[in-house]
């Protein structure tokens, strides 16, 4: 009974893995590389690069104010405004303001009202910066890997969230037949076929067990209400808005009284919540600036503490009183909350936040050696018809073409949309969709290649391409940036994300090309020995990967 | 290569089946039902019950291929999800 369940459970992980796993991997990636969504959205504004490069001077409390005199220049009578201090992610000041929504407006456009409706401050002077580039950023990365793309968001949350329940199953059924976990971790047998994906794949599976196993788990759970109504239904019928304020707090942000009142003086509240907190406040939100009835929420930042929940201290915006403090929550409620933020890594120091970047990594590499074992065990038994000229069934060729398309391509298409940030024009319309929509133009022309010929020169040419453009973007940047790696390893400390994402896909790209060239050296090798039998014929599909 | 048998293929989608459309069911049946009887705070109670039930489902889907034929494994699902339902409507829940 013990191997018969080892075997079903085989069967589960090889099945649950393969089904989902070049989606998975879309996910994977992309959520690792949210890890430093802001990194990445500041990287992709060169326009601030130049404001950052000096070490800030103002205090938050001045910061505050010169962005509350911005915003009562340029948008006096907005319903809310939101300011956003300089920290270690996010050198700049950003200010932004919402106007009363008008009653025709699509949802569409009242998210191109709202991509316009906010402002850079120079983190030195306070003074708005130059305009930045209209792009998405990192947030592009950060939704394609829950609301994907070119779909309503809410198709996409509940393909992502099958695609990790599957992804749940595959590692718990994964753990149950792995006979040796412990001692296979220390096992690798390099340059042996099959035997040495399994440990590459036992090895990147093993190493970040707790992660994979946390990360699917805590994925799930961010949207988990919707995706299990059930027990909400049991308690609150239809009244599912009610379970959503009671859970996530309440939003209300009240009624402008419709009186004119001057606005109070912003920085002594920080100042009151600095003391009371130990660290100054991130985020100031003022809700009906310049009316009797103005409230200002001031946030605590969320990286002190495991739980997402951002505490908050609402002071009356004409008197400047305190008025309240966000209540502590119940424990069922952190536990959320906690699970949300493990999800998330808000807390992470630089340190962990890299571990988290690793362990993403690692997870990229469990899928993909996943996938690629499926090919490589499957071809196995196709080796007597292929060595009596056949070809391999139509499943490896499919599952290799995917692979391909995944593997090799996914990078392609990342380091595409970083190119097209820096390439497509500066005043181009609808520009931040163009450089989505290049992301999904490289990846779908490396996918339809792939099936076209899955060989492994197909392998070495497209992990040639992500290499060569990866490692490009530091080159590319000297020409078309002031703050290539000359300038931004030299810089001040708000330039030091930029010097890390250049060095970072620098890394990638050397990786693939070692990738790239670690294939050519097999395939040398392989038709040395094999020269005196000289196999003609035989297509290189043929061959393990 | 082995002879895949339509039986074998038959069992297949039926343990499939099964695990993905009945764990669902059976997992949000045992997820209302946890938050009827969890002693808290409406918001509390639905919390727990939804974050078991994600606990819950993954372990119905195993238990459905780990279990000798596909037989007892529909019939185990849908028993329990009979079970629960039941209970689920003499307690009174709207689901």
């Amino acid at each position: 009974m013990k191997d018969g369940l080892r075997q079903s459970m085989a069967w589960v992980h090889t099945w649950a893995g393969l089904l989902v796993c070049w989606l998975l991997l879309l996910v994977f990636m992309g959520g690792t590389a949210a890890y430093y969504r802001h990194e990445i959205t500041f990287w992709m504004k060169p326009e601030l690069h130049a404001a950052a490069a000096a070490p800030a001077t103002l205090s938050p409390g001045q910061s505050a104010q010169l962005a509350v005199r911005t915003l009562q220049e340029r948008a006096p009578n907005a319903t809310r405004w939101t300011i956003d201090l300089p920290d270690e992610r996010n050198p700049v000041i950003q200010a932004a303001w919402q106007n009363p929504p008008k009653k025709d407006m699509t949802r569409q456009e009242r998210r191109n009202a709202l991509r316009d409706q906010n402002v850079t401050l120079d983190p030195t002077s306070g003074l708005p910066t130059a305009k930045p580039r209209d792009t998405r950023g990192g947030d592009f990365l950060y939704r394609l890997h829950f609301d994907l793309h070119y779909m309503p968001a809410i198709w996409g949350r509940w393909i992502v969230g099958i695609g990790a329940m599957f992804m749940l199953v595959a590692i718990i059924s994964g753990v149950i037949t792995h006979k040796r976990i412990f001692k296979d971790f220390f096992t690798f047998r390099p340059k042996k076929g099959q035997r040495s994906w399994l440990d590459a794949h036992n090895a990147t599976a093993v190493l970040a067990l707790p992660f994979h196993l946390m990360i699917t788990y805590t994925g799930i759970v961010t949207l988990m209400f919707i995706y299990m109504p059930a027990p909400t239904k049991a308690l609150y019928g239809d009244e599912q808005n009610t379970m959503f304020s009671d859970v996530f707090g309440n939003f209300e942000r009240g009624q402008p009284a419709d009186i004119a009142a001057p606005l109070a003086d912003i920085a002594p509240m920080l100042q009151q919540a600095g003391r009371a907190w130990g660290v100054t406040p991130s985020r100031v939100a003022i809700s009906h600036p310049n009316d009797a009835a103005a409230r200002v929420e001031l946030y605590r930042p969320s990286g002190q503490q495991l739980s997402n929940l951002e505490p908050a201290m609402t002071f009356d915006g004409v008197s400047g009183a305190l008025l309240s403090e966000t209540p502590p929550v119940s424990t069922a409620l952190a536990t959320r909350a906690a699970i949300y933020g493990m999800h998330v890594a808000h807390f992470a120091d630089p340190l962990l936040r890299a571990l988290f970047f690793v362990c993403g990594l690692a997870g990229s590499a469990m899928v993909a050696t996943g996938a690629l074992l499926w090919g490589v065990r499957e071809r196995q038994s196709y080796a007597k018809v292929v060595a009596n000229g056949g070809r391999v069934g139509f499943g490896v060729r499919l599952v290799d073409a995917l692979n391909i398309g995944a593997i090799a391509g996914l990078p392609i298409a990342f380091a595409a949309f970083f190119w097209a940030n820096r390439l497509l024009p500066v005043d181009m319309a609808q520009r931040a969709s163009a450089e989505a929509n290049w992301f999904f133009i490289a990846w779908g022309a490396a996918a339809l290649l792939a099936q076209i010929r899955p060989t492994r020169a197909m392998w070495r040419f497209q992990l040639t391409v992500g290499a060569v453009l990866l490692a490009g973007i530091p080159v590319l940047n000297v020409f078309t940036t002031n703050s290539h790696l000359g300038v931004s390893l030299f810089g001040g400390p708000g330039l030091r994300p930029v010097a890390a994402f250049d060095i970072v896909v620098l890394i990638l790209g050397a990786l693939l090309g070692w990738a790239a060239w670690w294939l050519g050296h097999k395939a040398k090798q392989k038709a040395a020995s094999k020269q005196p039998a000289a196999s003609a014929g035989t297509t290189s599909t043929m061959e393990p990967v | 290569m082995t002879t895949i048998t339509w039986r074998y293929r038959g069992g297949v989608t039926a343990r499939a089946v099964a695990a993905i459309g009945g764990g669902y069911v059976l997992a949000a049946l045992a997820g209302a039902l946890i938050a009827l009887a969890l002693p808290l705070p409406r918001a509390d109670a639905v919390t727990i019950a939804t974050l078991l039930a994600f606990v819950i489902y993954p372990c119905v889907i195993l238990w459905v291929f780990a279990t000798r034929s596909a037989l007892r494994a529909c019939v185990g699902v849908a028993g329990t999800c009979a079970v629960l339902g039941m209970v689920l409507w003499l307690v009174g829940g709207t689901a």
